[in-house]
């Protein structure tokens, strides 16, 4: 009995009350090749997650490579046996690195040498003809380009289990060929090589011995390929595989296409609907679409057959409006193509690529909604949405929100859409892709109608062979260009081969002039790399290393978060400011004295004060005050000068606008200064005996900052703010954008450990604050004059603690959030509120009460403050400030070891 | 024209259907609407509210006694007694922010009519108290050893100050306020332009783009949608947090507040949507709206005096619509001003609202599809 590489039992899985597998029971042999079908939604890419170890087994057991996967010693020992490709083009690459340190990245996780390295990616990079493009950036590269790196990632340590999740979908059918080739030789080096492969074409599938036929969760059917099909009279994989779908899926009638009429009137030649003439399109200097050429007939299926990022999206695009051409003309139903032209946009129906409804709307009110921005009025589009229900086979859904239904009825629902308006136009972008084989004829069933009956012309674009050759007319499109146009028939007579793919294969080699297989698989020595179990210096650095290169290469990034710091630093240094200068007030002198000019002569030299024009009513008071025309009103009553001669003291009325608290109170604090120096002047003029001297003296010692300068406080004081938003906000996407894009995959199935990845993404984002902290602190030197009095080494060590602990805490958001909406409007309402108000920047820490003064505490602002203030202005060091850096220190570890908690290792 | 509103309604109608079934967001604005307000407006007071305070006593007499006693909530907390020897550790710390010393034969010397000296240390990077407490200090001392040593001031004048719109110049009510500003202004920024965003990335968009709708009539949708549900939290939140929790009595009118508050979130979902045609993607978006709303929060005259910044500062703050909502809120809610004295503000804000609106719709079909 052979070895097994694989075995399953009572596999189920579940997302929240969402099923997606159930009861998956099956087992493989080592060194065997085994394919996975099933549309999109089925749970091949859950369960293949599960035997990667990148997802965490829920239910049932499963051993794999000899071990049972959720024993974590034996994951462990797994993950340089395991090599996993997810599926999308290129999603576990990174598209700023290029194609050699995609591939060093890899390796160094693994534990490789850089020796080793250089020697198995000469030969992989040579065996992949990539050897030419190792410098170019994996996001420049075209689909099958991505795929064989991809590929090269995986292989890099030498797996004895490879699993690709649909690594070829989405991909031209000459690399899907040349991928298969090197798949093939590395299995003939390696014959130990267990290999799984989920994919979307069947005759894919078809090629390997054992299959394994998923649908809706459910195991339909698992054994040898060759039984298998064997099962139905056509002996094609396809048609077992509706054939298990058993008695809940619709009787397989095959698609019949009428031929296109041509219409009478016309006689012959039909009048273009779609035409494009020239057309080009460039990004910059990448030119997407290349003088693209064609004229498609009212009525005619049109399909746009070509890989994906070929250009069959642009050029969609362009012609729906979306996008202007860059040369070249494109016209739609005879009207050259204009963004603002609404009514030929009402002639048209559009789906794009991604499901484009609104998911929290129900069937119902997607439709009604779509019909009224048509202006449909209300009777008849609620007519015509329930007709549309109804043939569109979607009354049992008709009240569940569109989010929720599975794809197949989804794209329908797409489709329902788009011709609401019964446009005379249908555009429809990958309209299938994802959707099962006894579905995607359905769909088709629909499309001959609208084009037979109704006469709609439909400009469709797809990668299956099976379906362009539905089509009346297809162009073959590759890096942008129309290599062929025709029928399918004529082109596969014209390009020669025994299929329509063997044509486009033909056809792509010629124009690539690709025609040799590569060569050999360089015999390479056998690789024993290094995996310490524990901590690695050298993984973690190479996270930091690959993101510092992805920080370095987006200038724009790099630009906003160290200008927006200069930025706000200078504004905040100079607007922050408490200090009162020019006061606006206005005098209504009821006296007109000699006296009360001269007391008010006295506001009128100060610095503080400048004076308005004079008030004449107690109503012109009010209002100028209620205006915020004068910040306050000085009153003189009547008699004031002799009132002052009799020493009946008089009194002086102050008028405060009490809307703005704080500045009415700075006002009275400065008039009662004036005032008390009219008195002295008073008293020194007047014959009569001094009044007597005050009981006490009271002297008042203005400490670190006797002249009571502004930015001599806020100016250190902002450093805070300023240093926990912009780091905070750098690191809160680092982890929840790769869970977005895909790449944190990388993380769940390689042996990087969550310290090193936490620590090594968090590193170049603390050398990048440290750069912002020494400008800041440069900017308050020299900019704005502040004396630095106390030790630069602690304020080092305190900046470099805070910049740890913000750092922390973005990654910390990141942890937890799932989408990178719900990171930044976290970081932002995390940050704001406790270093605005409560970090003791305006308002001292020490007068904060209740719970302002529990999230002041709880936040490592505050602590900062301490320290740039203390070192600036106080002339603190270590001595005094010790505590407060134990508190950020605490604040790091803390924030690291809660972000250490939340992060997985393996996904749900 | 009425298929224009017809559009812009029901696009709006989509709008809300969406936030009702986002959990995330409705809880931010929950948490925005009431802890963000009252937290601040009740605890974190500008000015010298809550001050701490310490006396080191080396005198132990009646008097030095009296001066610890004098300095009272809600201006002072209740001094703590140090000794000489800690006053440096106690401001050097930030712990304190005033330290008196009485020192010895204090009490003596002052019956004697000596002039004895006390002596007042202040941590002067308090600067939102430093400067006020040593006023206060010196007023409420003076009167307490006038009315200890039974001498009356003899002045020739007095002076006599009212505070008219807020006698009691209370800043928690000012705080509340501007928190409501505050968080309008991070809703309406974030909210639109990342949702800009998102709805780009996951092709929306794209879809929205394709129909027979003007790039006008997707933009009027949001703002209305927006603004109606921004609009009705903050009124709830003055009704409820503002006037009820914090107990701040409201003079202005409502109607015209709210209508104001509408007026600016227009300035700021049109600003949204500007800075989202300038990011090419959400992290860039993040990092471009910090240096944006910071200083529209911190400077628009609602955190600091606006006259006490530069002249510069000033003018460019013109150009702010927050500069412009906290002078009119304050305007309508405190000093119940009318149309007829505020309208300079209302204009600014419209003629601001209008043109970032105009250079949004003018970038939006250009940048967004591409």
């Amino acid at each position: 009995m052979t070895e097994l590489a694989l075995r399953a039992s009572g596999i189920g899985h579940a997302y929240g009350r969402q099923t997606a597998l159930s009861d998956i029971g099956f087992s493989l042999p080592a060194g065997s090749r085994c394919g996975l079908i099933g549309p999109d939604g089925a749970g091949k890419s859950s369960l293949l997650g599960l035997i990667a170890g990148v997802k965490t087994l829920q239910q049932g057991t499963l051993e794999v490579l000899g071990g049972p996967i959720d024993q974590r010693r034996h994951r462990a020992s797994l993950y340089p046996r395991i090599a996993f490709m997810p599926q999308g083009l290129g999603h576990n690459l990174y598209p700023e690195l290029s194609i050699r340190e995609n591939i060093r990245f890899f390796a160094t996780l693994f534990g490789l040498s850089r020796t080793q390295c250089d020697e198995q990616m000469a030969r992989l990079l040579a065996a992949t003809d990539l050897d030419r493009f190792a410098e170019r950036p994996a996001g420049k590269l075209s689909g099958g380009m991505k795929q064989k790196l991809g590929l090269c990632c995986a292989l890099i340590h030498e797996p004895d289990l490879l699993i690709l999740d649909e690594p070829t979908t989405g991909v031209d059918p000459l690399s899907r060929r040349r991928f298969w080739e090197l798949v093939e030789r590395v299995r003939s080096e390696r014959p130990q090589l267990t290999l799984l492969v989920a994919t979307a074409y069947m005759e894919e599938a078809a090629q390997f011995e054992h299959c394994l036929m998923l649908d809706q969760g459910r195991l339909l059917a698992a054994g040898l390929t060759a039984d298998l099909a064997a099962s139905t009279a056509s002996g094609k994989l396809d048609d077992a595989f509706t054939h298990f779908q058993g008695g809940s899926a619709r009787q397989h009638v095959p698609l019949e296409i009428p031929p296109l009429a041509i219409s009478p009137e016309t006689g012959g030649e039909r009048e273009i609907a779609i035409e494009a003439h020239d057309l080009t399109l460039r990004f910059g200097d990448f030119t997407a679409v290349k003088q693209v050429n064609f004229a498609i007939r009212r009525g005619e299926i049109f399909g746009f057959l070509g890989s994906n990022g070929c250009g069959k999206t642009t050029t969609m695009k362009v012609l729906t409006g979306l996008l202007p051409a860059s040369e070249g003309s494109a016209r739609l139903l005879g009207q050259a193509v204009d963004a603002g032209d609404l009514a030929t946009r009402k002639r048209v129906g559009f789906m794009s690529q991604s499901f484009s409804l609104y998911g929290e709307l129900s069937v119902r009110q997607n439709l009604e909604l779509h019909a009224r921005l048509f202006d449909l009025p209300k009777a008849e589009s609620q007519a015509r949405s329930q007709s549309l229900i109804e043939r569109f086979d979607l009354g049992a859904h008709a009240d569940d929100q569109a989010g929720e239904l599975p794809l197949g009825l989804r794209q329908r629902l797409s489709l329902a859409v788009a011709v609401i308006h019964r446009p005379e136009v249908l555009i429809l972008d990958e309209p299938t892709s994802g959707v099962d084989p006894a579905a995607r004829d359905d769909f088709w069933r629909l499309l001959v109608e609208l084009s037979r009956e109704q006469g709609v012309t439909i400009f469709l674009s797809t990668h299956f062979m099976n379906e362009a050759e539905r089509c009346d007319r297809i162009s073959l499109m590759h890096a942008g260009e129309v290599l062929a146009c025709d029928t399918p028939a004529a082109l596969q007579a014209q390009l020669g081969g025994d299929s329509l793919e063997e044509a486009f294969v033909h056809c792509l080699e010629q124009a690539q002039g690709d025609t040799a297989v590569s060569s050999e698989l360089p015999a390479g020595t056998s690789t024993q790399p290094d995996n310490p179990r524990g901590f690695s210096l050298r993984r973690l650095l190479a996270v930091s290393s690959r993101e510092g290169k992805e920080l370095r290469r987006d200038p724009v990034r790099l630009a906003f978060a160290l200008v927006g710091a200069l930025f706000m630093m200078v504004i905040f240094g100079y607007g922050i400011s408490l200090d009162v200068e020019d006061l606006a007030f206005a005098a209504f002198d009821q006296d007109n004295s000699t006296e009360s000019r001269a007391y008010l002569e006295a506001f009128r030299g100060s610095r503080y004060f400048a004076e308005h024009a004079p008030i004449h009513s107690p109503q012109e008071l009010h209002r100028r005050l209620q205006r915020s025309e004068i910040k306050l009103a000085l009153e003189i009553p009547p008699g004031f000068g002799r009132d002052l001669q009799a020493g009946r003291q008089p009194q002086i009325g102050v008028w405060l606008d009490g809307g703005m608290p704080f500045r009415a109170e700075t006002s009275r604090n400065y008039v009662e200064a004036v005032h008390l120096l009219n008195l002295q002047r008073m008293a020194e003029e007047s014959s009569q005996p001094t009044a007597s001297a005050e009981p006490a003296k009271l002297e008042v010692r203005f400490r670190y900052n006797q002249d009571v300068i502004s930015v001599n406080a806020i100016g250190p004081g902002v450093m805070a703010l300023v240093l926990a938003m912009i780091p905070a906000m750098l690191t809160a996407l680092g982890v929840v954008r790769e869970k977005e894009l895909g790449s944190i995959t990388n993380f769940y199935a390689t042996p990087l450990s969550r310290l090193e990845f936490l620590l090594g993404k968090q590193l170049p984002y603390v050398a990048l604050s440290l750069l912002n902290l020494a400008l800041l602190v440069a900017l308050n030197r020299w900019l704005f004059g502040v004396p630095f009095k106390g030790s630069a080494a602690t304020l080092a060590l305190g900046g470099l603690l805070y910049v740890l602990a913000c750092t922390s805490l973005g990654l910390l958001i990141s942890s937890f959030t799932r989408t990178q909406i719900a990171a930044i409007l976290g970081t932002m309402i995390i940050t704001t509120l406790p270093t605005i108000q409560f970090s003791g920047l305006i308002v001292p820490r020490s007068s904060l009460e209740g719970g302002a003064a529990l999230m002041g505490n709880l936040f490592p602002a505050g602590y900062f403050l301490d320290i740039a203030v203390g070192t600036f202005t106080k002339a603190l060091g270590l001595a005094e400030l010790w505590p407060k850096c134990l508190a950020l220190l605490g604040f790091f570890l803390a924030f690291s070891g809660l972000s250490l908690l939340l992060l997985k290792k393996q996904e749900a | 024209m009425r298929q224009k509103l017809a559009h812009i309604f029901r696009l709006g109608l989509k709008e809300l259907t969406s936030l009702r079934h986002d959990t995330v967001l409705l809880l931010f604005l929950v948490y925005a609407f009431s802890v963000a307000i009252y937290m601040p407006a009740a605890g974190s007071l500008l000015g010298v509210h809550n001050a701490s305070a310490a006396f080191v006593d080396e005198d132990h007499s009646q008097i030095s006694r009296r001066l610890a006693e004098s300095l009272q909530m809600p201006e002072f907390q209740p001094p703590l007694m140090l000794s000489h020897d800690q006053i440096d550790a106690a401001l050097d710390s930030g712990r304190q922010t005033f330290v008196i010393n009485v020192p010895v034969n204090f009490q003596a010397d002052l019956l004697a009519g000596r002039q004895p000296e006390l002596q007042v240390n202040i941590d002067a990077t308090a600067m939102s108290q430093a400067f006020m407490g040593a006023g206060y200090i010196r007023r409420i001392f003076q009167s307490e050893l006038y009315a200890y040593t039974q001498q009356s001031p003899q002045q020739p004048a007095t002076l006599a100050s009212r505070a008219l719109f807020n006698s009691n110049l209370e800043s928690g009510w000012f705080l509340g306020v501007i928190q409501i500003v505050n968080n309008v202004t991070i809703l309406a920024i974030i909210l639109t332009g990342t949702a800009l965003l998102r709805e780009r990335e996951h092709g929306t968009l794209d879809h929205l783009l394709v129909l027979p709708l003007t790039a006008l009539e997707i933009m009027l949708a949001k703002v209305w949608s927006n603004a109606l549900v921004v609009v009705c939290c903050t009124w709830l939140a003055l009704e409820l947090i503002v006037r009820g929790a914090l107990g701040v009595p409201l003079t202005g009118s409502m109607p015209l507040f709210l209508g104001v508050t509408a007026l600016y979130l227009f300035a700021c979902t049109s600003l949204g949507i500007f800075l989202a045609t300038l990011a090419r993607s959400i992290p860039q978006f993040g990092l471009l709206a910090i240096p944006v709303i910071i200083p529209m929060l911190m400077l628009s005259g609602g955190t600091t005096p606006l006259d006490s910044m530069p002249v510069w500062l000033q003018n460019l703050m013109q150009f702010s619509p927050s500069t412009h909502f906290v002078t009119l809120s304050t305007s309508i809610l405190f000093r119940d001003a009318g149309v007829s004295v505020i309208w300079p503000d209302i204009a600014a804000l419209a003629g601001i609202g209008l043109a970032f609106f105009l250079i949004a719709l003018a970038r939006f079909r250009r940048t967004l599809a591409a």
